[in-house]
């Protein structure tokens, strides 16, 4: 099920030069499951803007994003009490019910977004996620502490090794003592390719796209995959491993 | 106190309640925007452009943003018109019990005639609406509809298969659109839907490369409405047969200002991508836009400029 409403913003600050966390305050009982996004009505802009879901309970959502353009730009510059108009409930989400003792849960930059709520869903069963960021630069890191405040085991990449292991979130796997059986993705598409061709076990993961309508109808978004095309905002944005064709 | 106002029109002896109707690739086959409201409050839909073939269309991206617009180059992207009747069609009716109106694109006259052949047996399918506009494609689409020869050898061919009023759907990117419209029109055609995306690009200029995968797209949203008033005035002048009026509008004062123009009906189309109300609100607002207006019956200012 998915909604319009509007929200209001209790919080919105900056954790590095382009990523915000944003917190907004209203319904969120369509949102289901984490890795569902939410689509952004931005004043003076033609088109959503489609974010993934960091957070939520029964009151907030909180957002992570990159500012990446006029739009998000302008997100970044709402203040405390803003109203912002929402579709939410929007996607499929990732799925925890796959019986895994060790996941991984790697996010590429914002990508980490949608891991948040992922790490907090399975310490609440009482599995313990292996979460692994990658990142370009130490100024680039985010959401770390935050990680390891929920309890997970956190890795961090940096392209430059400025922080944590050098190189990306596929060095840190490598370098793994202890396996992981299942694994959860958010990235740039080198990343998620990277990932598809070096990680062993199962895994699901989220892709991003330019989008028009964000609730299935536009076909702005449809990605070609093993078993048809597939809207990302629909029946995605979470894909298994198994049906993400790569060229 | 709550107005009534009668809102109903016809096309081609095809009654609607009211005169909006969400344009065809904005609104998929109708029944997944009922999550969002009971699309029955609709006067009609035109579902996605359907051709013979199961077709993935352009590579991503396929959308861009513009001011007051969007730039769109999905490319056809359907099931094919054997799975629009035997899975689509079926959930369509489960969820919308009004006219369906049918849009049917092609790459040839072959596939054109095929195609409306197979969906104007069709129950619930009241219009067929012709795409010869589509910007995305290349050697069909468009290419039909940018000749006066060649849109009326396809509507004169489609023409003899169809039992339902034929709409031909233009393209805006012609010199001359009167021509076009009387041509259609000349060849049978039993109404005009007026107008398609017009083709338009962005550069992304920190890549230096375009937005779009496919360089160009249809551009459509608010920013289109003028253009669209213009070419619905010339064509409902110059023509005698409806003509449906779409291109940029979002709000029931567009409804009244394209009907003014000559729009019989009114197709609502990126504004359903922005605000899935759209439409809703749109139907809801008509009432007291008409009688602020002073409107007894939408139908009577029809053309009226």
């Amino acid at each position: 099920m998915y909604k319009r409403n509007i929200y209001k913003v209790r919080s919105n600050r900056a954790l590095s030069a382009k990523t915000m966390l944003m917190v907004l305050e209203g319904d969120t009982q369509y949102l289901t499951a984490p890795g569902q996004f939410v689509n952004v009505e931005i004043a003076g802009k033609f088109l959503r803007r489609p974010i993934s879901v960091c957070d939520y309970d029964e009151k907030t959502i909180t957002l992570l994003y990159d500012i990446v353009g006029e739009g998000t730009k302008a997100m970044s510059l709402l203040g405390e009490g803003a109203e912002l108009d929402l579709l939410t409930g929007l996607g499929n989400g990732f799925c925890v019910e796959v019986g895994c003792s060790r996941p991984l849960l790697l996010g590429g930059g914002v990508g980490c977004a949608p891991m948040y709520n992922l790490a907090k869903v399975f310490l609440q069963r009482g599995v313990t996620p292996v979460v692994i960021l990658g990142f370009n630069s130490k100024a680039d890191v985010v959401m770390e502490e935050e990680f390891k405040a929920l309890g997970a085991e956190v890795y961090i990449a940096t392209v430059d090794g400025s922080h944590g292991t050098k190189g990306f979130v596929t060095n840190v796997i490598e370098a793994l003592e202890e396996k992981g059986d299942y694994f959860y993705a958010c990235g740039p598409m080198p990343m998620l390719k990277a990932l598809c061709g070096s990680v062993e076990c199962d895994g699901e993961l989220s892709l991003d796209e330019r989008m028009a309508c964000g609730f299935g109808v536009c076909m702005c978004c449809s990605v070609q995959t093993k078993s048809g095309a597939k809207r990302i905002c629909k029946e995605g944005p979470v894909f298994k491993k198994e049906d993400l064709i790569w060229k | 106190m709550e107005i009534k106002r009668d809102m109903s029109v016809s096309l081609s002896g095809v009654r609607l309640d009211n005169p909006v109707i969400p344009a065809s690739g904005c609104f998929g086959y109708g029944y997944g925007m009922s999550e969002f409201y009971d699309i029955n409050i609709l006067g009609s839909i035109s579902f996605k452009g359907t051709t013979r073939e199961a077709r993935y269309g352009n590579p991503l991206p396929r959308v861009a943003e513009c001011s007051a617009g969007m730039i769109n180059s999905v490319g056809l992207q359907n099931p094919g018109i054997d799975a629009v009747i035997a899975e689509e069609l079926p959930k369509m009716r489960a969820a919308f019990h009004k006219p369906i109106i049918a849009n049917i694109s092609g790459f040839s006259i072959d596939e054109y005639v095929e195609c409306c052949e197979k969906i104007t047996g069709e129950e619930q399918v009241e219009i067929i609406e012709l795409n010869v506009s589509c910007p995305n494609v290349h050697g069909g689409g468009m290419s039909f509809g940018t000749s006066a020869e060649s849109v009326a050898e396809v509507v004169k061919a489609v023409k003899r298969v169809v039992t339902k009023p034929l709409y031909v759907k233009l393209t805006p990117n012609v010199t001359d659109i009167v021509s076009i419209a009387r041509a259609a029109e000349d060849a049978g055609a039993d109404g005009l839907c007026l107008i398609n995306t017009m083709l338009g690009m962005r550069i992304n200029t920190a890549t230096r490369k375009p937005v779009i995968a496919n360089v160009m797209g249809g551009f459509s949203g608010a920013a289109v409405f003028p253009v669209a008033v213009r070419m619905v005035h010339q064509v409902s002048k110059a023509c005698s047969v409806p003509v449906i009026g779409c291109g940029g509008v979002e709000s029931a004062g567009d409804v009244v200002e394209m009907m003014m123009a000559g729009a019989t009906a009114v197709e609502v189309g990126a504004a359903n991508l922005r605000n899935p109300y759209a439409c809703k609100e749109i139907i809801e607002a008509l009432p007291a836009e008409m009688e602020r207006l002073k409107i007894e019956k939408l139908s009577d200012i029809i053309g009226i400029v």
